[in-house]
């Protein structure tokens, strides 16, 4: 039996997820006393929580990884930056989806609540420790995502999209968590750094620690959406609102990029060798069947989903590298695919208005003759995506081909370069329609002043970070390498 | 670990258990993919993969003599509520905007 004085932990690494998870609670009961016509009180407070958690991130930020709770939870560099971005991503994503979610009754306390629940998940599961953790946090995120898609009840789409995602989720969760069975049965611990210890050291039986990091890594790609496990992604984006697809579009790819650096790198770097074929394989099917199907989309969300597949592709191949270049380069990559992201769904979700989904390619026709600065916004988040220069998405995709041909991958390079050439074409088509056709719908485009401000400077950062993208490629590598 | 040892009088050994835990699992993913008919089999075979999933940490936690094995199963079973509570909450809105629970008919989104 452990003493009391052993249960007395440090409660600072985990500050920010704290002071989270008492705001999220603070918000659920105070939602419960707002008025109705005073619901953006109760959005207000849920954008106040995040800045919160996110200024506590920058308080405790951690130079050395500190480990706490009984080594189930560790605050480190890697962990504190995914975090504050995770939260950033969360302001931006409620600030932009306010008119949309308002305009179709789901400017809500739930929406709120959950979104910080899901948030809290994320966190959580980037801090994680230990196996149990990060499985808590990865089940809390996604719970609360379901609920997040199927919230808009009178949707018939949004609730097939809620019960596929449901289904395929929590299929891979089951493949996480079998994994982690045979990785515990083989390591004889449940903590991430004390597996890696045990595998260097030679007590682990290799043929179920093998066995267990298929399944774990089926899981990954899972939640990823990456190829072949990737039927989720499309029906899911399409299905669910616009905001929510923003959502899962955007934060929990931080998520799921910390859930695989904290296994595949925190735990099972020792194996190496072996991930790295099954890795190439995912990101080799995620390039091309994305991008190839990306082409016959008419519809743009649909499109986008397919376009998140392939950048994934592209972020695995530079994971795969296997080395510091690699995970920096990866994490670049999820950043600003990110961005990007943002981006081009923010301009999805102010195309929309109440009883109109601007969610087909012609919506976009001649937005240049309704706003030229929209119309440029889009084209620089597009150009991103397709890593034309001088856009942010152009050096991400340097840095990861740039890794995987270090490594000796040429050939998988050479089938990236050629990958993206095919994926240009459709985003190219939509810069086509914005500038070259004229508009099919000629309705006036309304936006909040604070959503224009921050989705131009979101557009506008595309642009900056790609041409001085050194800063941030800095911020990746000291971010790893302080951590691993 | 003992080798398959296939004779009934025998103790079950550490391999026995994670047999019958990969036939579950099996059973259940099968239950998932090749379930044509009714969502609510699926929810029975997502608990299914979970409960093989604890059969798996408690036979591993039993031979390694760690409880952390066993604690984890707890919090398994925990979230699985949570997980059927969820998936049934999104059953009842889909018979209400479909009309059925067949899997067939959860084709809007395709393409």
């Amino acid at each position: 039996m452990p003493s009391v004085a052993t249960l007395a932990f440090d409660y600072v690494p985990a500050l920010p997820e704290i002071v989270l998870l008492v705001s999220a609670c603070a918000v659920l009961m105070i939602d419960l006393f707002v008025p109705e016509p005073r619901r953006h009180v109760s959005y207000w407070l849920t954008l106040l929580s995040v800045a919160a958690t996110a200024s506590a991130i920058l308080y405790v930020f951690h130079n050395t990884p500190v480990r706490t709770f009984g080594n189930m939870f560790v605050a480190d560099a890697f962990g504190d930056v995914l975090n504050f971005l995770t939260c950033l991503t969360v302001i931006l994503m409620l600030v932009y989806s306010r008119g949309y979610l308002a305009a179709r009754g789901l400017f809500r306390g739930e929406t709120f609540v959950l979104a910080m629940f899901a948030l809290l998940g994320m966190m959580v599961m980037i801090s994680a420790n230990h196996f149990l953790t990060l499985y808590l946090g990865l089940e809390l995120m996604s719970l609360s995502l379901y609920a997040l898609v199927a919230l808009h009840r009178e949707s018939g789409t949004a609730v097939e999209a809620a019960m596929k995602y449901f289904v395929l989720g929590a299929l891979a969760s089951g493949l996480l968590l079998y994994g982690m069975s045979m990785i515990y049965g083989a390591t004889g611990t449940l903590e991430i750094n004390r597996v890696t210890t045990i595998i260097f050291g030679g007590h682990a039986n290799r043929t179920i620690l093998i066995f267990g990091l298929v399944f774990v890594v089926s899981a990954i790609a899972f939640k990823l959406g990456a190829v072949p496990y990737h039927m989720w992604v499309p029906d899911v984006y399409q299905g669910a609102p616009t905001a929510i697809t923003l959502f899962i579009g955007t934060a929990p790819e931080f998520a799921a990029f910390a859930f695989m650096t904290r296994m595949l790198v925190g735990s099972l770097a020792a194996v190496a060798f072996d991930w790295q074929g099954m890795l190439i394989v995912l990101s080799l099917l995620s390039m091309i069947v994305g991008n190839v199907i990306a082409i016959s989309q008419s519809n743009v969300k649909r499109m986008l989903a397919y376009s998140a597949i392939a950048n994934m592709g592209f972020m695995l191949m530079g994971f795969l590298a296997a080395n510091v270049n690699g995970y920096s380069a990866a994490m670049f990559y999820v950043v600003t695919y990110v961005m990007s992201s943002l981006a081009g769904f923010g301009l999805v979700l102010l195309l929309s208005r109440a009883g109109f989904e601007a969610e087909n390619l012609d919506d976009f026709k001649g937005l240049n003759q309704r706003s030229p600065w929209y119309a440029f916004l889009m084209l620089l988040a597009m150009f991103s995506l397709a890593g034309v220069p001088p856009t942010v998405g152009f050096y991400a995709k340097f840095a990861v081909i740039e890794a995987a041909v270090d490594v000796g991958l040429v050939w998988l390079a050479v089938v990236a370069v050629l990958a993206s050439l095919i994926g240009a074409f459709y985003y190219v088509r939509i810069v086509k329609l914005m500038y070259f056709d004229d508009p099919v719908d000629k309705a006036p485009l309304a936006a909040r002043s604070d959503m224009q401000v921050l989705l131009s400077l979101n557009g506008l950062s595309l642009l900056f970070f790609g041409i001085f993208p050194q800063q941030l490629m800095g911020m990746c590598v000291v971010a790893l390498t302080r951590s691993y | 670990m003992g080798g398959f040892d296939l004779s009934l009088l025998s103790q079950p050994t550490l391999s026995h258990y994670l047999v019958l835990g990969a036939i579950l699992f099996a059973i259940s993913v099968i239950g998932i993919f090749l379930n044509r008919r009714n969502v609510i089999i699926m929810l029975m075979a997502i608990e299914l993969m979970l409960l093989a999933v604890n059969l798996n940490f408690i036979a591993f936690s039993y031979y390694l003599d760690d409880t952390a094995g066993q604690i984890f199963v707890f919090f398994i079973l925990t979230v699985a509520a949570a997980e059927s509570a969820i998936g049934l909450a999104i059953l009842v809105l889909l018979f209400r905007s479909v009309g059925s629970i067949d899997v067939e008919d959860l084709r809007t989104l395709r393409g």
